[in-house]
């Protein structure tokens, strides 16, 4: 089932008579094809959530329609919208066993939905199976570690095979090994039913390793929504750029002159295509390459061993953030009896943005 | 260790002279009473032990009538209260304009002295000289005959005494069941929504076991209560309780100690324990059952 967001809005009135409405969701348009996992990015407040509640059907739009497939289900209630939502903290029905908690949703079908008592159980099975809970079926949700509740939140929001699903923060109750474990679960799971699924998260890193398109929203407004490599690789400004990535884009004021990079007095790359203007360089940490003669020289801060690679922390004038983190292959030397470095910078690590607009300026080296 | 156990005796003696002198102390003393046959308080003399108190007590006509009055206002204010608190506790929570004032006026008779309502209800049921009552008023109105609430039939009176006491319990209910209600988390009547659980079924599935073991304290401690009830009854139908065949056990208690037919400590002693048995009995039951269905 493909989802279609047309000119979504969502404006909360004011707490106080004089205050101002809050907009957390501007003008969203977006379409999410059919079986794909998306993942919703953005930091606290930026309004992923709230288009979270619009698609459930929790909160409804000021303004702008929601179509699954061709149904506009922007005035529907809830529960005929077809939906399934693991929420961030599970809700479980603590009174009720596993297999209470799974069946609830079922037992509430009436009319000719209604499914006998047996048809019911072994859908309920079924949805246990798909997440591997089956030997838990009796006990109850206080009985289960977060990670086999967060389980059950996922068999009883896809018992009636909801036509999509929606996941608010689901890995963040978790802690980080069973993080990891269980957004490979997550996808596994949205792969075999081939549901389409949107999930929340303000972790770039669960977004970027599951999603198949990640949406990028701040104050509400979508900064840029493509596949994750493509948006890491080209962010089309200094926000996305920033939020992206660990360790974070490291990030410097500079200037271009004549078709060369200055950050500081160094002229450390060439920009063909670019006018001369000030810009801001946001450096990768693997974009930088350790080297006697490279052209950018940084202050040594120190050097930290992460196993595969090193870490090397330096101070630069120019640099927005009091430290620049830089990422080196640990095979490589690092003379740490000096205290400045000299690197080289990977054009492709680098990227302009206009020091006004802080849109991303395209170059060719 | 020594030293340490020495101390924590200390730091605990005031409590517990307080509990012996003022509890453990008269606890133990009625149980002896209650044994003691023909004990004169005057002169501290007793000519036997058995359970002839007990006996009498059990075959006082007055006795009698106060366990069937105070059985008949446990069993019908107990359940009457704790369901209508309910039913007003889920309204209050399912109104938002007004409900700040809503809440003062049912939480009013909490604060309410109880005799000050018993003036009330007596302008609202007593027959005067003057006039016969604001109810009997409004019975005049829709064509039927006046009944004298206070002095009259006995349904009357139990009647009067029923809704007195329910009105009177309610306010904490109200407050218990309010906050219990509050403190269910959004997010389960969020996830009955999408579910599309319809309204009954979320109140009877989510709401009710949530607020489980509320409902259970309130009915506990409800029994608790309705079985000591005293001070009510004297509010409304005056102290000789026993002439308006109106008394209960701890109004029978009272008489026997210091009524008009007072200085028997033994009669009331026995009496006593016989509530207290009562009173246990039913407690225990009560919290069987709870733990059966409050289960989470």
């Amino acid at each position: 089932m493909k989802v279609v967001l047309q000119h979504l809005t969502k404006r909360f009135p004011s707490r106080s008579k004089k205050g101002e409405e809050v907009t957390a969701v501007s003008d969203f348009t977006f379409e999410i094809p059919d079986g794909k996992l998306i993942g919703l990015l953005g930091p606290s407040g930026c309004g992923k959530s709230t288009t979270l509640n619009l698609i459930c059907g929790l909160e409804t739009p000021t303004s702008g329609h929601i179509f699954f497939g061709e149904d506009d289900v922007t005035r529907l209630p809830p529960e005929n919208r077809g939906v399934g939502l693991v929420f961030q903290n599970y809700a479980l029905y603590p009174h009720l066993t596993v297999r209470q908690n799974i069946l609830f949703p079922l037992q509430n079908l009436k009319g000719s939905e209604k499914l006998s008592k047996q048809v019911m159980l072994e859908k309920a099975e079924e949805a246990a199976r798909l997440v591997q809970i089956e030997k838990l079926m009796d006990r109850k949700p206080s009985q289960l570690s977060g990670g086999q509740q967060q389980r059950v939140a996922i068999a009883r929001a896809l018992v009636k095979m909801p036509r999509v699903l929606l996941l608010d923060e689901p890995l963040s109750n978790l802690d980080a090994r069973l993080r990891l474990q269980t957004r490979e679960e997550i996808r596994r799971i949205q792969r075999e039913t081939g549901i389409t699924t949107i999930f929340v998260t303000h972790d770039q890193e669960e977004a970027m390793s599951i999603s198949d398109l990640i949406v990028v929203m701040k104050d509400g407004i979508v900064n840029q929504i493509g596949k994750p490599q493509n948006v890491y690789d080209e962010p089309c400004n200094l926000f996305v750029a920033k939020f992206l990535g660990t360790p974070p884009i490291n990030v410097f004021s500079g200037e271009v002159r004549g078709g060369v990079l200055y950050i500081g007095e160094d002229g450390v790359l060439s920009v063909k295509g670019v006018s001369d203007r000030k810009v801001f360089v946001g450096v990768r940490p693997e974009g930088f390459l350790l080297e006697a003669a490279g052209p950018l020289s940084c202050q040594l801060q120190a050097v930290e061993v992460m196993g595969r690679d090193r870490s090397v922390v330096s101070t630069h004038p120019a640099a927005q953030s009091e430290t620049i983190r830089s990422i080196i292959p640990s095979e490589v030397q690092i003379d740490q009896s000096r205290d400045f470095v000299r690197f080289a910078l990977k054009p492709a690590k680098v990227h302009l943005f206009d020091a006004e607009s802080e849109e991303r300026i395209p170059f060719t080296v | 260790m020594q030293n340490k156990n020495w101390k924590a005796w200390l730091y605990l003696l005031p409590a517990i002279a307080f509990l012996g002198v003022f509890m453990v102390y008269p606890l133990v003393d009625v149980f002896v009473y209650s044994f003691e046959e023909g004990y004169n308080s005057t002169s501290q003399t007793f000519w036997g032990t058995g359970l002839y108190n007990y006996s009498y007590v059990l075959h006082d006509p007055y006795f009698l009538q106060a366990v069937k009055n105070t059985f008949i206002l446990v069993i019908i204010t107990v359940p009457v209260s704790t369901g209508l608190a309910l039913l007003i506790s889920v309204g209050l929570n399912s109104i938002k304009p007004l409900r700040e004032l809503y809440q003062t006026v049912f939480f009013l008779p909490y604060v309410t002295n109880t005799l000050a309502v018993g003036l009330v209800f007596m302008i609202l049921f007593k027959k005067t000289a003057y006039s016969d009552g604001l109810i009997n008023l409004l019975i005049h109105f829709f064509g039927g005959q006046s009944i004298d609430f206070i002095d009259g039939p006995y349904w009357a009176k139990m009647l009067v005494m029923c809704i007195y006491t329910v009105w009177v319990v309610m306010p904490f209910k109200i407050l218990i069941l309010t906050s219990a209600l509050a403190s269910v988390r959004q997010d389960y009547y969020n996830a009955a929504k999408i579910d599309g659980t319809s309204k009954w079924r979320t109140f009877t599935r989510i709401t009710l076991p949530m607020i489980s073991p509320m409902i259970f304290y309130l009915i506990i401690t409800g029994f608790i209560g309705a079985f000591k009830a005293y001070s009510d009854e004297v509010a409304i139908f005056g102290t000789d309780l026993n002439a308006a065949g109106m008394n209960t056990i701890v109004g029978y208690v009272y008489d026997m100690l210091y009524g008009d037919s007072g200085g028997y400590p033994s009669f009331a002693s026995a009496a006593a324990l016989i509530l207290f048995a009562i009173v246990l009995t039913i407690t225990v039951i009560n919290l069987m059952i709870s733990k059966k269905n409050v289960q989470y």
